[in-house]
């Protein structure tokens, strides 16, 4: 302990809270990193690693704590950099359109001047071969004509090069998420290398072994909190689940006996040529898991386009789709609340190919009635609505239709806990009907509701768990792969 | 030999110049001499310079539905206050290059769609200029209609002129620092503002730039044709447009080719003499003239996707 106390302090963030509307993404988060350390940072969806990651490199500022960078309290992207904070970011953050040098004069401010062109090549290229020796990445094509691995490996080695002065911290989010092992390997040699220089990396990965191999020190969060954090060698993959996990509030639910009668209403085979087949009954509710952007979202489109064709509606549609970001691809911001809901059953609802006024409005009364969709009339505008509410709407576009069975893309993000509630209640009803869903969730409480849960891990399936496997721990060890398969 | 993807996108363009080119030799062998050249791209010129500007701001995946008007007012202003009063114009024409770097940044800050802000501004740029010019006239300065009507030895003025906009506009945007920051902003403008540079600082002095050449692009266009009006170049608005896509740019993403535009507006410009040659009546020009761009915009999608198909396999 002593000897890591004397260590100078590259990156302190102490107490940081930091919230969104009412979601608190961080709840006082302490993380503090040290020059000649890998930390691994780990956690399930929406336990706020991003958010510290964001805060720690500038693009975020803390609603309250303290955040210093080698003792002095500043803040700001630029700041953050000129403290040699690097971040390798989960979704690509190069420039498509340049090429390999030209994105590293971006990320390098330094490299100005005449000549920029050959001193950028060299600096690429030095680093790929000392971080993936034997490469073969051509430095002249655009970042374009590169494959996703290839893509992976220069982000990591502009974030690793250093003209005046190397890096101090490189966070890296995600970073062998497409790389295969052995590249991933020669990462993960090259991170030992940087700390035993004197450099200190901030690790990000849902591989455990790798985790537990590379880092010197472990830090699990949950729920915008630090919950763990101790030296690599104490943790095992077994204690790293359970730590992320949440023990104590484990619920009961009584789960109907799902009786499975003839053939599946959807299947799909194995995704991406290995994992499991997708298969759904009638009247079941099943949960796709994992960490988010696992291929649960591409799975749901792939579904839906399945049976309905990508380019002409088909006249009855038997899949209906609620989707996820409300704002995007959910509601129409300018139509009343009764034409955003009937919009779907607009076929129903017409005789002659004309809408039907009256029927509309009955259908409108009976879902305000029955959602309870709180608002005086249902001619107000959409946005006039609590974001729970739209969401309901939502549910109800969705459910009004003929549609047997129904996608669900995590609709009940940013969603509070009554509404929540309530769209179960009907969700369940529906489902006892005969009604089909397939639901998307990050959250851990809504999984639990289902009668089958699919596990995402790496676009493909890597589990599949039925009643009372579902487990917090269950859905996390599946979620999180050993180390040894990519 | 691996051919990059900007190779691969000047390729269908460069092959439609050629070929059209080709046509009206075929047609008009006369037109294969000093002057046929010259009267063939004369007017190329002022449009090459215009669909550099219209480039510039297409390469921060904007839009700017003022070049026509803009150009026609940069005119009006060169045969007037220009010729008149060198020092007026030089101010006003100064005044107007700043005005375009606030568009810019106003666009960014406000984070307005450039198409309405620009077509809002085509009307300033339209009334200033019947402001002006009410009715046709005014005069070219002496040094305009000079270099517009060099006889430069071997190779036409027009020839020579397009190849220096094209060298001198290829080193701005596609080897100079500043164009790589512009085209990153255009490519992935997160990036860029995490690496630490200013947004508004590059699209600011993108937007300068744009107005900078369709200044240029006006007093070209008053050089060759000696007087102005506040409507002369209001077909330059699409010309631009349709120039930059032809020559390979894309609206989105940052992907532009300063070397296709140029060849893009003398395509353009061809097609024009192309289709007078072929004795079509005036009245259907307009429509073959599109008719040859869905052709080459056509066989260019045809190109994506097969490059698309190569790279998945």
């Amino acid at each position: 302990m002593t000897e890591t106390l004397k260590r100078e302090e590259v990156v302190a963030a102490r107490g940081i809270k930091v919230t969104f509307g009412a979601v608190k993404a961080l709840d006082g988060a302490d993380l503090v990193i040290h020059a000649g350390e890998c930390i691994g940072l780990v956690g399930h969806n929406g336990a706020g690693k991003s958010t510290i990651v964001n805060v720690i490199n500038g693009g975020l500022s803390p609603h309250d704590g303290s955040l210093s960078y080698s003792g002095s309290e500043i803040h700001g992207i630029s700041a953050a950099r000129a403290n040699g904070v690097r971040c390798v970011f989960q979704e690509l953050s190069l420039c498509p359109n340049l090429t390999v040098g030209e994105n590293a004069r971006i990320m390098h401010a330094e490299l100005k001047g005449w000549n920029w062109r050959s001193r950028a090549l060299s600096l690429v290229e030095t680093q790929l071969r000392d971080i993936f020796p034997g490469h073969s990445i051509d430095c002249d094509l655009s970042i374009d004509d590169l494959s996703i691995a290839e893509r992976q490996m220069v982000e990591i080695a502009i974030s690793f090069a250093g003209i005046d002065q190397r890096p101090k911290l490189v966070i890296l989010d995600e970073p062998t998420s497409s790389l295969d092992a052995g590249l991933a390997a020669q990462l993960m040699a090259y991170i030992r290398k940087f700390v035993r220089e004197g450099g200190s990396v901030l690790l990000i990965s849902h591989i455990l072994g790798e985790i537990l191999s590379t880092s010197d020190r472990i830090v699990v969060m949950k729920d915008g909190r630090v919950v763990a954090d101790r030296v690599a060698s104490e943790f095992t993959t077994r204690s790293l689940v359970e730590a992320m996990g949440n023990v104590v509030r484990e619920q009961e639910f009584s789960r109907a006996a799902s009786v499975r009668t003839g053939e599946p209403v959807l299947s799909m085979p194995p995704r991406r040529g290995h994992g499991l087949a997708f298969q759904a009954w009638r009247g079941e509710m099943i949960g796709l898991a994992g960490l988010g952007g696992h291929g649960q979202t591409e799975a749901l489109l792939d579904l839906y386009l399945d049976r309905n064709s990508n380019w002409w509606p088909t006249r009855r549609g038997e899949i209906a789709f609620v989707a996820g970001d409300r704002s995007l691809n959910g509601t129409f911001p300018l139509w009343s609340i009764l034409k955003n809901l009937s919009i779907a059953s607009l076929g129903q609802l017409s005789t002659k190919r004309m809408v039907d006024r009256a029927r509309e409005e009955t259908l409108g009364a009976g879902w305000k009635q029955r959602i309870e969709i709180r608002t005086p009339d249902m001619g107000n505008r959409i946005l006039s609505l609590s974001g729970g509410n739209q969401q309901k709407v939502l549910f109800a576009r969705a459910l009004a239709t003929t549609a047997s069975t129904v996608l669900m893309d995590d609709p009940m993000r940013g969603v509070d806990i009554g509404t929540k509630q309530e769209v179960y209640e009907i969700l369940r009803s529906e489902a006892a009907n005969g009604r089909t869903f397939i639901w998307y969730s990050t959250e851990m409480d809504e999984i639990r509701l289902c009668d089958r849960v699919y596990v995402f891990r790496d676009g493909a399936i890597a589990a599949e768990l039925a009643g009372e496997e579902i487990t917090e721990k269950n859905v996390l060890a599946a979620s999180f792969s050993e180390g040894d398969a990519a | 030999m691996k051919l990059s993807s900007g190779t691969v996108r000047l390729i269908i363009p460069a092959a439609s110049l050629v070929l059209l080119l080709a046509a009206v030799f075929y047609m008009q062998p006369r037109a294969m001499s000093y002057t046929g050249l010259n009267l063939l791209f004369n007017l190329a010129v002022p449009i090459a310079l215009a669909t550099i500007a219209q480039m510039l701001i297409m390469s921060v995946n904007d839009l700017d539905l003022s070049m026509g008007t803009f150009v026609s007012f940069c005119a009006c202003v060169t045969a007037t206050f220009l010729q008149t009063s060198p020092v007026l114009g030089i101010l006003i024409l100064l005044g107007a290059i700043a005005a375009y770097a606030v568009i810019g940044v106003v666009i960014h800050i406000r984070d307005l769609p450039s198409i309405v802000v620009t077509l809002g501004m085509s009307f300033v740029w339209g009334g200033l200029a019947v402001l002006i010019l009410p009715s046709p006239g005014g005069n070219a300065p002496v040094w305009a209609r000079w270099v517009m009507t060099a006889k430069p030895p071997l190779v036409p003025v027009a020839i020579v002129a397009s190849i220096l906009i094209a060298a001198v506009t290829h080193y701005i945007v596609m080897r100079s620092s500043f164009g790589v920051l512009m085209r990153g902003v255009g490519g992935n403008d997160r990036s860029v503002e995490r690496a630490g540079w200013s947004v508004i600082g590059i699209r600011a002095a993108t937007y300068a730039l744009a107005g900078f050449f369709a200044i240029l692009a006006g007093i070209a266009l008053v050089g060759l044709t000696t007087s102005a009006d506040a409507n002369i170049a209001l077909r330059y608005t699409l010309l631009s447009i349709a120039g930059v896509i032809l020559g390979g740019g894309q609206f989105v993403g940052g992907k532009v080719s300063p070397i296709g535009a140029v060849i893009g507006a003398l395509t353009l410009t061809l097609a024009g003499s192309f289709l007078s040659f072929m004795r079509i009546s005036p009245d259907w020009q307009i429509g073959a003239q599109g008719a040859i761009l869905i052709v080459v915009l056509a066989l260019r999608l045809a190109l994506n996707r097969l490059e698309k198909r190569e790279k998945s396999q």
